[in-house]
């Protein structure tokens, strides 16, 4: 209480940096030098940053390697690459979605409504393509109605969307009679048949919709809009940017990504069904959690996302692959997204509080 | 709960006595040395202009700021009040201008809120509200139902419910920061039947205000804070002068430097923006201005005078109820801020850290928000030129760091409002609204923000600055409007006022 407080106001202004000096060196003593200046390196950051998640899909390989033989061969990770391939678009979009600041239930039920829709009987005597703008009209259409609904009608996006989930599924359900319709049309079928190169035309669509949705979030100023909604819309809007027709444009595009998945699931299946996509919504909220996206928006990466859904799809092999429950599977995806959930709070309470 | 016996206090031993209190942020002293003594059963008047150090003075008795040095003394005792919770318990009560009621909760409820008539944890319902029932009679208001929900009373009758709860906690200090701020006419003089009814139990109000009207109506004695300091105590409330009390605001310790005015055009500029009767309901009636191409137009006023709201008006943000604005010749449609930017408006809004800036983001994406179509074709960012424009803007304005990279978080208050600025400048922005440019920006960066903001004019920029500052609006405008009660009481060229006449304005509401 002595020392003058004009020199104890120094002080305390200057704690913050020496703080954060201290952290950094001392996290370079730890890590070597050249490891710190590597840090830096821009081609290397998206690698650092899901590191966590390599990490564990690395522990997921080896688990699968030393409990089954079929694990680590060519036709299983084709296995994983196609299973992963549908709920992964649906998640291109979740993402998009959940870094804008929103969320959207009704993922599944749009991937249903829009399977049901392109593989009725008139849809289907239409032909392959007219099938697959149905399916994406559709699914683009209802994620409209979630964006008005949210933008101009004020409703929280849990609200909209899981409106949207429950009335999507029972429409799907009218629309088929409660059937499962079997698609016909050859060409839808084969999507699910066809290989370039060895890699399932699949696995090649997600790949299209994975990179498209990459460039979209980081090359373009929409990318740019959507982390200033989700970061702070109230700044987005003052900042002259029209948020309310942004927040359309997410939602349909969560849609048209249901749309899309939706015609891959015909392929699969070969079926149109009011029962296809069920939890897909969880599923891919869990796999944009578990890869570092914030659930409150302005942050996030695809990236993280797609290797979240990596994470899911590759523990659901090994189970198959080993014979075991599903209960099983799920009280271990369930501990993974707590375990992901916890590093990511604890990396950002920290950021805080520096 | 320390409802201990009262002791004898000793004849004319202040019921509170504070005594050289000084707080310290960083870059800022808040306090300075204040000096502040209530009696039982008076009500004892803070008065001081913005900054002047009456909420950190309320923060430090209501135990949320712990002073740095300084004794407080409570019923002649030193005390600290390191915690809100201690200061609730040695009797001190703040009820604050955002209520801090629950709204789902039931008057009695909130009365009672953490200190429930619930012996062994199981409560009691129909005592606690009689017991609620009873305080709020003790207040002359019987009228309130203790079982009515809080979220349904007007704020004129919460404000009741909070001064319930603190009777019920046994208070013997009420501290009120601006209650009547949100209070019509007629609720103001039930405040004061309220007030008297408390002075009358011995109960003690330090009541902030405004409004020399309703300090010389029911105040007992007045202290003056200038610049953190008392400059005066000991006053009486009712026949201090209005010319004696804007003496003792006025006139400051440190002097900011204000760059010079240019010297008057001989052929008048061209004028950028027009607002014709503009109205937002009640908080904003008939206003009209001009703004001229290089000219800064000062808005001075109080906190709720309809500064901020008329300025958010008329930039969109907030649609418009009456009247016109019509910018470089066209009239703006109601409520669109896109539109507005569109055609070359800006605002630094007050909120900085809410309304203006996406702090975990860089500041490059920061600054080039409003402007990504002039990086992009067909929505393909070019992040190249990007990059380029946006540090090129970065080291005009002199953002420190300059690094672009670094999140907006990390920056100053000054530099976080220079990011702001830049972020207009880069697109070709020729109408800057600021409101309140200074807020939380320290004492060096101040001289530094008001240069830039005059070059910015200098180069043919439309510039409206709001402040609750007197000076900085005089020092800085070219044109100044007082604002009160949402209307323009007056306007005029800036070297045609002083401090204290504009203070004379905004307290009494005499127009010039």
């Amino acid at each position: 209480m002595t020392q003058p407080p004009d020199q104890r106001t120094d002080a305390r202004s200057q704690t913050v940096p020496t703080d954060e000096q201290a952290r950094v060196e001392a996290a370079a003593a730890r890590t070597g030098a050249g490891i710190a200046a590597l840090r830096d390196h821009p081609a290397l950051a998206p690698v650092l940053r899901n590191l966590g998640l390599l990490v564990v899909l690395a522990l997921l390989c080896v688990v699968g390697t030393s409990t089954s033989p079929n694990f680590l061969t060519v036709d299983n990770f084709r296995n994983i690459l196609v299973s992963s391939s549908v709920i992964g678009v649906v998640t291109v979009g979740m993402t998009f979605v959940i870094i804008g600041g929103g969320i959207d239930l009704s993922v599944g039920a749009l991937v249903a409504l829009s399977s049901v829709w392109a593989s009725t009987v008139a849809s289907q005597s239409h032909g392959a393509a007219v099938m697959i703008l149905c399916a994406v009209l559709v699914g683009t259409g209802a994620g409209i109605v979630n964006g008005v609904l949210i933008a101009y009608g004020r409703l929280v996006p849990f609200i909209a969307t899981l409106a949207m989930m429950v009335s999507a599924r029972g429409l799907a359900a009218k629309m088929a009679d409660n059937k499962t319709q079997i698609v016909t049309v050859q060409q839808i079928n084969d999507i699910a048949l066809k290989e370039y190169a060895g890699i399932p035309l699949l696995a090649i669509i997600f790949g299209a919709v994975v990179l498209a949705g990459w460039l979209v979030l980081n090359r373009t100023t929409f990318g740019r809009r959507t982390f200033a909604l989700g970061g702070s819309s109230e700044a987005t809007r003052l900042a002259g940017i029209n948020i309310n027709v942004h927040t359309v444009l997410l939602y349909a595009l969560s849609g048209a990504c249901c749309g899309i998945a939706a015609v891959m699931l015909l392929a699969r299946t070969t079926t149109g069904s009011s029962t296809h996509g069920e939890l897909y919504e969880l599923d891919a909220i869990a796999a944009v959690i578990i890869g570092g996206t914030l659930l409150t928006g302005g942050r996030g990466t695809l990236v993280g996302s797609i290797l979240g859904v990596f994470v899911f799809t590759t523990i659901t092999n090994i189970f198959i692959l080993n014979n075991l429950a599903t209960s099983v599977q799920n009280i271990t995806k369930g501990v993974i997204i707590v375990a992901a959930v916890l590093v990511q709070t604890r990396a950002t309470s920290r950021h805080v509080s520096t | 709960m320390s409802s201990e016996p009262v002791p004898s206090d000793p004849a004319g031993s202040p019921l509170l006595s504070m005594s050289g209190i000084v707080k310290d942020f960083p870059g800022v002293r808040a306090l300075d040395g204040v000096d502040l003594e209530v009696r039982a059963g008076e009500v004892h008047c803070l008065l001081g202009q913005n900054g002047a150090g009456k909420s950190t003075l309320i923060k430090v008795l209501s135990g949320a700021h712990t002073p740095d040095t300084g004794e407080i003394r409570w019923q002649g005792r030193p005390v600290t009040l390191s915690t809100p919770t201690a200061a609730i318990n040695q009797g001190i009560a703040t009820i604050y201008q955002e209520l801090d009621l629950v709204d789902g909760l039931s008057v009695a409820e909130n009365i009672y809120l953490g200190h429930e008539v619930a012996p062994g944890g199981i409560t009691r319902r129909r005592a606690q509200n009689a017991a609620a029932g009873e305080v709020l009679g003790r207040l002359g208001h019987t009228d309130i139902s203790p079982t009515r929900e809080v979220g349904t009373l007007s704020s004129a009758r919460k404000q009741i419910v909070s001064m319930a709860r603190a009777l019920s906690r046994q208070a013997r200090l009420i501290v009120m920061d601006e209650p009547s701020a949100v209070l019509a006419q007629d609720e103001v003089e039930n405040l004061f039947r309220v007030i008297r009814e408390l002075t009358g139990q011995g109960v003690a109000v330090v009541y902030i205000s405004h409004r020399l009207e309703e300090i010389r109506a029911i105040g007992d004695r007045l202290t003056v804070l200038k610049d953190g300091r008392t400059v005066a105590t000991d006053l009486p409330a009712a026949s201090t002068s209005t010319s004696e009390v804007v003496s003792l605001m006025t006139g400051r310790s440190i002097e900011y430097v204000f760059p010079p005015r240019p010297p008057k055009p001989t052929t008048s500029r061209p004028t950028l923006l027009t607002v014709d009767h503009l109205s937002l309901d009640d908080v904003v009636r008939d206003v009209s201005f001009t703004v001229a191409e290089g000219q800064i137009v000062g808005i001075a006023g109080l906190v709720g005078s309809g500064r901020s709201e008329l300025l958010e008006t008329l930039y969109g943000a907030r649609r418009r109820t009456a009247g016109a604005v019509t910018f470089d010749g066209r009239v703006l449609p109601r409520g669109r801020v896109t539109s507005s930017v569109r055609r070359g408006m800006g605002l630094a809004p007050e909120e900085r850290k809410s309304q203006a800036l996406l702090l975990e983001e860089s500041v490059l994406r920061n600054v080039s928000l409003s402007s990504l179509p002039h990086f992009s074709r067909f929505g393909w960012m070019s992040r190249r030129k990007e990059r380029h424009d946006v540090t090129a803007g970065l080291a005009s304005l002199q953002v420190r760091p300059s690094d672009p990279g670094r999140p907006a978080r990390t920056l100053s208050g000054g530099n976080q409002q220079k990011v702001v600025l830049a972020r207009w400048l880069l697109g070709d922005t020729r109408l800057l609204l600021l409101d309140e440019p200074t807020r939380g920006v320290d004492v060096g960066a101040r001289t530094e923000l008001y240069k830039l903001i005059r070059q910015i004019a200098d180069d043919g920029v439309g510039v409206v600055v709001v402040s609750s500052d007197v000076p900085e609006v005089l020092g800085l405008a070219d044109h100044v409007l007082v604002m009160r009660d949402g209307t323009a009481i007056h306007q005029g060229p800036a070297d045609e006022l002083d401090e204290t006449r504009v203070l004379d304005m905004i307290l009494e509401g005499t127009a010039a």
